[in-house]
């Protein structure tokens, strides 16, 4: 009897697989995932977990969340993070204090692996959904994260 | 009566022996030219239903909507430089792309459009067409064995198995609607489907026949799910692997040819061929070309909605899919069909 009931099974599960395949078909008007991307540059979202570039965000006074305790530089795997640091004295402690000058990052090394933002303790790195990320002169991919005059906002380093 | 005006036409300049010559001519230039356009619109139509199951957008970017995609490919192919392997048996590996396209396209000549559009109304129609549609195989085999390359060779061997065993349940499942109609001639079996289709007049084992004739039907053309002949991840290209141009192209065109070929005797055999349902059209006679194709495109949309949900069988799985189930099934369908025509059991309008 196994076989009769083989038959039914394999029909059922052939019928049931045509009716998932026949709902995109159906629904294939309202919901292609295909981006004709060049027409729509100017409107194209990409997805929230994607992976474009590493990024620093600032604030409006200019201050960023990066105390440069170098974490992002020792997790990253092929040394594509490098970070140029200095002592200062804080004015209102007086005591030594340690400040990034300049946060570099390769962007032609990177492999978007995404082990710097993981390792980051003040959330100061992020990815950015940017994609178009091609340059004529190499020199352009390595770029400097921290604005120009930026410091460290307050209150990030307690 | 086309063809009548036309014996006339070219009587007023030509003499009688020469006229049946030129009009057999004529008739077969202008199946060739008209169907190697529906073949190639036949694979914009597959791109898109493609697209469409995998919410895609498929071509649109030649013409209005993609309408001239595989026009431009079709000439691309054409320009293409013809290739081959040096240690190719090259009288062979030259042939091998005609015999296909040309049963393919021979097959096309028994079926009628609609009345009077017939181009060759044999008395033996549907067993012509099975003959002709094994035959074929022999330019798949050729093709494969000349080429001079081990995944053609594995795929013309393949091709082999698959159609000598699915030809059994295309012959008996059409067998079983034969004992029905009484006629292998085409135009005789539309006759018959005046009083109902014959999907509606067998009911039950006709039912279970045109399921069988569609499993087998989808493997004779060698579409996936069966489609081990040309397993991509495989075998390469399978048996054209070697082919360039537009001996690839003859190739590519039989294979869409030849799935609207199963579609049609699907159409002519189980549904009534040019006849309108309920006979709502039946006093305007060009609509019988309408409504022929519109039977034949739902039926290779079905084929084309079978390519992009299954999963491509293993040969042993073929095998058994064929001869474990197919086979008993189809001979105690005929059987069944039998007993039904004897006691009159059919349903008539």
């Amino acid at each position: 009897m196994s076989y009769f009931s083989e038959i039914y099974d394999g029909i059922r599960t052939l019928l049931t697989g045509m009716s998932v395949t026949g709902k995109y078909f159906l629904n294939s008007r309202k919901g292609a995932i295909t981006q004709q991307y060049p027409d729509n540059r100017d409107t194209l979202q990409m997805f929230e977990r994607f992976r474009g570039e590493v990024v620093m965000p600032h604030d409006e006074n200019n201050e960023h969340s990066c105390t440069g305790c170098q974490k992002c530089e020792l997790a990253c795997p092929n040394g594509s993070i490098e970070i140029i640091w200095d002592r200062v004295i804080d004015e209102t402690t007086g005591k030594k204090k340690k400040i990034i000058d300049q946060h570099i990052y390769h962007l032609g090394m990177c492999t978007q692996c995404g082990l710097c933002v993981d390792a980051c303790p003040s959330d100061a790195i992020k990815w950015s959904q940017n994609f178009e990320n091609s340059v004529y002169d190499r020199t352009q991919l390595t770029r400097v994260l921290n604005k120009p005059g930026s410091k460290v906002r307050a209150g990030v380093e307690e | 009566m086309k063809i009548l005006s036309i014996n006339e036409w070219l009587l007023s300049f030509m003499p009688a022996g020469a006229v049946s010559i030129t009009k057999m001519v004529l008739i077969a230039l202008i199946y060739l030219t008209v169907f190697a356009v529906l073949g190639l619109y036949l694979v914009l139509l597959e791109r898109k239903v493609a697209a469409w199951f995998q919410l895609r957008l498929g071509p649109n970017r030649v013409g209005y909507k993609g309408m001239f995609q595989t026009l431009a490919d079709a000439l691309k192919l054409v320009s293409k430089e013809l290739t081959g392997t040096v240690k190719a048996d090259k009288f062979l590996y030259n042939l091998a792309p005609y015999f296909v396209i040309i049963t393919a396209l021979m097959a096309l000549s028994v079926f009628p459009f609609t009345k009077n559009l017939q181009a060759f109304d044999i008395n033996i129609g549907l067993f012509f067409l099975i003959a002709i549609s094994s035959i074929g195989v022999i330019g798949i085999l050729l093709g494969g064995w000349s080429s001079n390359n081990k995944f053609a060779l594995i795929g013309a061997m393949r091709s082999g198995v698959q159609t000598i065993s699915y030809e059994l349940s295309v012959g008996l499942s059409l067998l079983t609607m034969v004992i029905l109609t009484g006629s292998l001639q085409l135009s005789e079996i539309i006759e018959v489907q005046k009083s109902g289709w014959l999907i509606v007049q067998g009911h039950i084992p006709a039912m279970i026949a045109f399921m069988i004739y569609m499993i087998s039907g989808t493997a004779e053309t060698n579409r996936a799910p069966f489609d081990m002949v040309e397993a991509e991840s495989e075998l390469g290209a399978g048996y054209h692997t070697e082919y360039s141009g537009m001996k690839f192209a003859y190739f590519f065109l039989a294979e869409f040819i030849n799935m609207f070929i199963i579609a049609a005797i699907a159409t002519t055999v189980f549904f009534g061929g040019w006849l309108s349902p309920f006979g709502i059209t039946d006093s305007i006679p060009f609509l019988g070309i309408f409504w022929f194709l519109a039977k034949t495109f739902v039926l290779v949309f079905l084929m084309m909605w079978f390519r992009w949900t299954f999963p491509r069988l293993r040969v042993d799985q073929l095998l058994t899919l064929e001869w474990k189930y197919l086979l008993p099934i189809n001979l105690a369908n005929l059987v069944l069909m039998a007993v039904i025509v004897w006691l009159n059991i059919t349903i008539q309008f």
